[in-house]
């Protein structure tokens, strides 16, 4: 009756999607019908998927609104969007060695976290909030199955039931949130809501709405104090599909929050940033003390991402052009270092099976120092030392938030920085230090490689990658303003 | 008062008495009957706003359907509810006062909130007169929301790819139908026709 699609090239901002929705049902097919032990090939082909649907959206820029409002696709979706689907790609590579090992040799495996990619391009693509909703569910439901894949495992089962009920949770806020704002403004599309908001006067019922919708929201990004499963998650999870949480699902909820709070709260600053402050402030504090006492190195990554977290929203606070410019490139630089931290834990398996403890990382350098060499200077990076990536990510966030005049903000952010600095420098020191104990297996060649990528990019950050990635963040967050 | 006015306060009072009952309720089948009511009464708060697709939906799936296989799930799982229910009252204090909170914000937010006189009017979707609920759904769902249509097909598709990954089991040794190989079975491959003289046996 009323709807813009007219043919098939009216699609045409949506063909990503539209290429990974039927890719991934075709691999499902795929896998249904070949013989028991294909997981390693509907794998490959899933990482192939990822590829051609990175290579579409670089030379495809349809940009336009459609589906009546409901999908938006503009230079800040491209951006988020070429990050979720290249971190999908890399952390499906990171479990290729180890699939068996953990109990993700089945191709479901693969064909869900192709869903759980479609549902983040939606969530970063989304401009209402049905359409919001239906990503996050999208994707949040392909991760609660995968992070229980391991069904024999008792900590995976706990982590996948814990996921799911906080999750669910979280999705009642959001939704409770949304049906507010839409009783509010009488709009669920996110640009239309700015006009409802621009216009009236702000009511009590539309700050209420807004905030459960901030609060379903900082569950996903795991912002403290919504950070209470993330522990125990990626310590129960099995690591690639930790790896997997820790890189793809953030940088969709972000990009997500940015474009709620950027587009349709844009006429009431004050209100959202006292709350964005506090969970930034809430969380670089919290993790950089909680993870001093973790002993486990899935635990000390889920406190660290907390804090990433935290750092992130630093740039987002200032409310301005230029902190969700720092905020895209900080996710950018989180995903580079996320996925290479992984890929040195997942690269490190001893005859008792694979590394989990940080005591079990004495004498690596002895080992095998070119993986400890590309642990340590991610670890350094991860602390924000120049010249590497990571120094520059803080340092645009805290740009963003010293213009705005938030110096508590950033004061508190560079002390709970250098706090950290001691979880990291303490993986370095066990590592460089220590007596070796324990003999190595060989690192799997895609491993290597990853890690040689990620190690590249962290250090020559600077002279390579760098400017490109401000400019492609400028046009980005440009978009959104 | 008006009967409509009559009907909405008799299906709210049993709706929300019903909903109370369902939480304190001893017997969990009684709790599952309890929700089951519940939700005819929000039926007939549908069907009073003039939402009949959604009330007559309501009945058919959730108490059709859905109510039913959870109230057989009940019945067939051994659960201790009262050893569940041991830590309740402790607890207790704390949820009222949660509750209380909740209801005054809601009551502070509830209180500004007036419907414009010309909220139908202003719909994303204008009403069309004569058209009914089911039809008008319809045109819409696969125009207008076919996006979210075809998103909730796809939420639909993972939920179902992971109940079979995580709780199918193949089991070894079980003795399975094979339709193939039963129609491919032919006279050579189990019978064997033998002569045998008389008086000498095998």
């Amino acid at each position: 009756m009323i709807s813009d699609i007219s043919s098939f090239a009216s699609l045409a901002p949506a063909y990503p999607e539209l290429m990974l929705a039927i890719g991934a049902v075709v691999l499902l097919l795929l896998g249904v019908f070949m013989k028991k032990g294909s997981a390693g090939a509907i794998a490959s082909l899933a990482v192939i998927l990822l590829v051609i649907v990175v290579g579409g959206m670089v030379f495809s820029d349809t940009t336009g609104v459609i589906f009546n409002g409901g999908f938006i696709n503009d230079a800040f979706a491209r951006y988020m969007k070429l990050l979720v689907v290249g971190a999908s790609a890399f952390t499906l590579i990171l479990s290729f060695s180890s699939a068996k090992a953990h109990a993700l040799d089945k191709f479901e495996y693969s064909v869900l976290v192709l869903l759980a990619t479609l549902g983040m391009m939606l969530m970063v693509s989304a401009n209402d909030l049905m359409s919001l909703y239906i990503g996050l569910e999208l994707q949040s439901l392909a991760l609660y199955v995968v992070a229980a894949m391991k069904r024999d495992s008792a900590q995976a089962t706990e982590a996948g039931l814990k996921y799911f009920v906080l999750g669910a949770l979280s999705s009642g806020m959001l939704l409770y949130g949304a049906s507010l704002v839409y009783g509010f403004t009488g709009h669920t599309q996110l640009d239309l809501i700015l006009t409802a908001v621009v216009e009236g006067e702000r009511s009590i019922g539309l700050i209420f709405g807004m905030v459960f919708l901030l609060v379903g929201i900082a569950f996903k990004i795991s912002a403290v104090p919504f950070h209470m499963w993330t522990p125990d998650v990626y310590e129960g999870a099995p690591t690639p599909v930790t790896a997997f949480f820790a890189a793809a699902p953030k940088v969709a909820a972000m990009a997500l929050l940015l474009r709620v709070v950027s587009v349709s709260f844009h006429g009431i600053i004050s209100d959202w940033q006292q709350i964005v402050i506090f969970l930034s402030i809430a969380s670089m504090v919290l993790a950089a003390f909680a993870a001093i006492g973790q002993n486990n190195l899935k635990r000390l990554l889920a406190y660290s991402s907390i804090g990433h977290v935290g750092f992130a929203l630093v740039g987002l606070s200032s409310g301005t052009q230029g902190g969700v410019e720092g905020v895209a490139i900080y996710m950018a630089i989180y995903v580079t270092m996320t996925v290479g931290i992984f890929a040195a834990v997942l690269s490190l398996k001893t005859e008792s099976g694979y590394v989990e403890t940080i005591s079990e990382l004495a004498g690596l350098s002895k080992k095998r120092p070119f993986v400890a060499a590309i642990m340590a200077v991610l670890m350094f990076s991860l602390i924000g030392l120049p010249p590497l990536a990571g120094f520059f990510a803080k340092w645009h966030v805290f740009l963003a938030a010293i213009e705005q005049n938030l110096f508590i903000l950033a004061v508190i952010g560079v002390l709970a920085s250098a706090v950290s600095a001691f979880y990291y420098l303490r993986i370095v020191k066990v590592m460089y230090f220590d007596e070796p104990v324990a003999e190595f297996a060989a690192v799997p060649r895609e491993l290597t490689l990853v890690l040689a990528i990620s190690g590249f990019l962290v250090v020559t950050y600077f002279v390579t990658v760098g400017s490109p990635l401000a400019a492609a963040a400028r046009v980005a967050a440009g978009s959104l303003f | 008062m008006t009967l409509p006015l009559f009907f909405f306060y008799v299906f709210s009072i049993i709706a929300v008495a019903s909903a109370l009952m369902v939480i304190a309720a001893r017997n969990p089948v009684h709790s599952v009957l309890f929700l089951i009511l519940t939700f005819v009464n929000g039926a007939g708060l549908f069907m009073l706003s003039g939402a009949e697709f959604l009330a007559l939906i309501l009945i058919v799936v959730y108490v059709g359907a859905v109510m039913v296989l959870f109230l057989f799930v009940t019945m067939m799982l051994d659960v201790d509810f009262a050893s569940l229910r041991t830590g309740m009252l402790q607890y207790a204090p704390i949820g009222v006062v949660i509750g209380l909170i909740l209801l005054a914000e809601l009551l502070l937010v509830g209180g500004s909130f007036v419907l414009t006189p010309q909220l139908t009017a202003s719909a994303v979707v204008p009403i069309t007169e004569g058209v009914d609920n089911t039809r008008a759904l319809g045109q819409l769902l696969y125009t207008r929301y076919v996006f979210l249509f075809m998103g909730a097909a796809a939420v639909l598709l993972v939920a179902m790819i992971g109940a079979i990954v995580l709780t199918l089991r193949h089991k070894t040794g079980v003795k399975r139908q094979d339709v193939f190989k039963q129609s491919n079975r032919k006279r050579s491959d189990a019978v064997e026709v033998v002569k045998v003289k008389s008086g000498q046996g095998l």
